[in-house]
C-alpha cells in the first residue's frame, strides 16, 4: 500500500485551473521527484497535500486515511512536514525557538531532545547559532534550519519544496547530500526540484508536472537518460 | 514641582491603563491581523458587569473583578467566532474593519438597552485611600493602576517567551502558514488572543471607572481609541511599543490637561502622534518593512 496517495487532484485559483487532475503515488522509503517548470503546479501540489490550499476534487490519502479536508496542523501531527518554499523561518525568533516550534505536536521531553541533538550533529553550523535570529541567517542557513525544524517533528514522510532554490553550489551539493541521509535513515521524501538533474540523482522515482498535469512517469535512472527529459529540463 | 510629579504620576497612571488597552489592540492586530474597533467596547463591558455584581447585587469586590473578566473574555471569543471568523478569508480586509465598527456599536446599543443611558457611580475598587510619600500624596488607585499594569505585562511576556501557546502566537504573528506546518491551530491561537485581550480589557475597565467613576455605555469608546493610538504610537504588533506607547500617551494627556489646557489635551494628543508618525511611519518600536524588490 502507497503511504501517500493522490487521485485525481484538481485545483483551481479562482476560474483559472492550477491542477488539472493529477494522480501520483510515494511508496514508504522512497525519494519520489516532482520536476518540472516554473508555473507547472509543483508548489501548489505540496501545498495541497499538506491542506494549506483546498483541493477542487480528487483524493488525498496518507497512511490509508484519507485527509483531503484535513487541516495542516492536523496532518503534520499524522507524521507529515513539509518544508515550504523559500524556507518560511520565522524571522524574528532564534534558531533554538525555531526547532522548538518543529517539535510543536510532540509531548516528551526527552524525545524532543534527542531529536535536537540529532538535528544539531546533520546540521553543526546551526549548533553554532542556536541564539541567533533566523532572519539574520544566510539563504543556505535557512534552508538547514527549515529542514532542521521539519525533521523536529519526527516526520514518517517529508515534503520538500525547492531546498535548493538561490543557494551557492556548495549549499546545493550539502543540501542535496542531507537529502540522501535523511532518506537512507527512513524518511520517505516527496521532493519537487527545478534542479532536475540533482532531483533525479537521488531520487528512485519521479514524474513530470506540465501546466497542471502530469506527463511522464518513469525510474529517475531512466528519466536521466531520456532524450526529450534530457531537452526540456536538464538543458541539453 | 510637588504638583509636576503628581501630574507625572497620575499620567503614568492613566497611561498604565492605556498600556493594558493598547495590548490587546496589538496582540489582536499582530496575530489576527485586523483592528478590532469593538476592543473599546469590552472596556465598557467589564465595568458594567463588575458594577452590577458589586454595587447592585452587593457581593465582595474580588467576585466583581473575577465576573467582569471571564464575562469579557467569553465575550471576546464569541465576538471573534461569530462576526471576525467567517470573515477571514475575504477578499477585502475592509469588510472585517466594518464589522468591527459595527459590532463596537452593537455593544454600546446593548449597554444603553440593558443599563440606560444616565451615567452610574462605580464606587473604587481598591480598599485604601490616599498614600503620603515625602511631600506627594498620591491617590491608591494611581497606585495599583501602575503596579496591575506592571504585573500583567511582565506575566504575559512570561506567557509568550516561556509556554508553547505563547511561542503559538509568536509564529502565527510572523507566519500564519508556516505556522501551521509546524502544527499550530491557527484558529485557536487567534482565539486564545482575543480572550487573554479581552480578559485584559475587563481589568482596564474596572481599573479605569476606579479612577475616573463615571460609568455609561460610551465610556469605552474614548478609551479605546486612545488606546488604538497609543499601540500606533509605539509601532503596532509590538507589545513593549504598546506598553511605551501607552504610558507616553497617559503622561502627555495629563500634562497637556494641566499645564495647556484641559480642552484641547485630546488635540495634543493627537497632534502629537501625527508627529510621530510624520518622522516613524512605524511607530517607536515598530519594524521597518522593506519593500522586495
Amino acid at each position: 500500500m502507497a503511504m501517500l496517495k493522490v487521485t485525481d487532484l484538481k485545483v483551481n485559483y479562482g476560474i483559472i485551473p492550477a491542477l488539472k487532475g493529477i494522480s501520483f503515488e510515494v511508496n514508504e522509503g522512497e525519494v519520489i521527484a516532482l520536476i518540472g517548470a516554473n508555473g507547472a503546479g509543483k508548489t501548489t501540489t505540496l501545498h495541497t497535500v499538506t491542506g494549506l490550499i483546498p483541493s477542487a476534487g480528487g483524493k488525498i490519502e496518507f497512511l490509508g486515511k484519507d485527509i483531503t479536508l484535513t487541516p495542516p496542523h492536523q496532518i503534520v501531527k499524522m507524521g507529515m512536514a513539509h518544508v515550504p518554499e523559500g524556507r518560511r523561518v520565522f524571522p524574528d525568533m532564534t534558531v533554538y525557538q525555531n526547532l522548538m516550534l518543529g517539535a510543536y505536536t510532540r509531548k516528551n521531553a526527552a524525545e524532543k531532545e534527542a531529536s535536537l541533538e540529532l538535528v544539531y550533529s546533520r546540521f553543526p553550523r546551526l549548533k553554532e547559532r542556536t541564539k541567533q535570529l533566523a532572519g539574520t541567517l544566510s539563504g543556505g542557513e535557512q534552508q538547514m534550519l527549515a529542514m532542521g525544524r521539519a525533521l523536529m517533528s519526527h516526520p514518517r514522510i517529508i515534503l520538500m519544496d525547492e531546498p535548493s532554490m538561490g543557494l551557492s553550489p556548495i549549499y546545493v551539493n550539502e543540501i542535496f547530500d542531507i537529502i540522501e541521509k535523511v532518506s537512507s535513515e527512513g524518511t520517505t521524501v516527496l521532493l519537487v526540484e527545478q534542479n532536475a538533474r540533482k532531483a533525479l540523482s537521488i531520487a528512485d522515482r519521479a514524474y513530470v508536472l506540465e501546466t497542471g498535469s502530469i506527463t511522464t512517469i518513469g525510474q529517475a535512472d531512466a528519466l536521466l537518460h531520456d532524450d526529450a527529459i534530457r531537452k526540456a529540463y536538464l538543458g541539453e | 514641582m510637588v504638583s509636576f510629579f503628581t501630574n507625572l504620576i497620575n499620567g503614568l497612571s492613566l497611561g498604565s491603563i492605556y498600556a493594558i488597552i493598547a495590548i490587546g489592540y496589538t496582540m489582536v492586530y499582530g496575530i489576527a491581523k485586523m483592528l478590532n474597533f469593538a476592543h473599546g467596547d469590552i472596556i465598557m463591558v467589564g465595568a458594567f458587569i463588575a458594577y452590577t455584581v458589586i454595587s447592585t447585587f452587593k457581593l465582595p469586590v474580588w467576585l466583581g473583578i473575577v465576573a467582569a473578566v471571564i464575562v469579557c473574555t467569553c465575550l471576546g471569543v464569541a465576538i471573534e467566532k461569530i462576526a471576525y471568523k467567517p470573515l477571514r478569508k475575504a477578499s477585502s480586509p475592509l469588510a472585517v474593519l466594518i464589522t468591527a465598527i459595527g459590532v463596537s456599536y452593537f455593544l454600546q446599543n446593548s449597554a444603553l438597552l440593558i443599563f440606560g443611558s444616565d451615567p452610574k457611580m462605580f464606587s473604587s475598587v481598591v480598599p485604601f485611600g490616599n498614600l503620603t510619600i515625602g511631600p506627594l500624596q498620591i491617590p491608591g488607585t494611581t497606585i495599583v493602576s501602575i503596579v496591575v499594569s506592571l504585573v500583567l505585562v511582565g506575566a504575559l511576556q512570561l506567557f509568550i517567551n516561556k509556554t508553547k501557546p505563547g511561542q503559538a502566537m509568536l509564529a502565527c504573528a510572523q507566519d500564519r502558514d508556516a505556522a501551521s506546518l509546524m502544527g499550530i491551530s491557527v484558529n485557536g491561537t487567534i482565539t486564545l488572543t482575543f480572550a487573554i485581550g479581552s480578559a485584559m480589557a475587563a481589568i482596564a475597565g474596572v481599573l479605569l471607572c476606579s479612577a475616573y467613576p463615571t460609568l455609561s455605555p460610551t465610556t469605552g469608546a474614548m478609551p479605546g481609541i486612545k488606546a488604538f493610538v497609543a499601540a500606533v504610537f509605539g509601532g503596532i504588533g509590538s507589545i513593549p511599543g504598546a506598553m511605551i506607547g501607552g504610558l507616553l500617551l497617559g503622561i502627555i494627556e495629563i500634562l497637556s490637561r494641566s499645564y495647556i489646557s484641559s480642552q484641547l489635551s485630546d488635540a495634543i494628543v493627537f497632534s502629537v502622534l501625527i508627529l510621530v508618525l510624520l518622522v516613524r511611519p512605524t511607530g517607536i518600536m515598530g519594524k521597518v518593512i522593506q519593500e522586495k524588490v
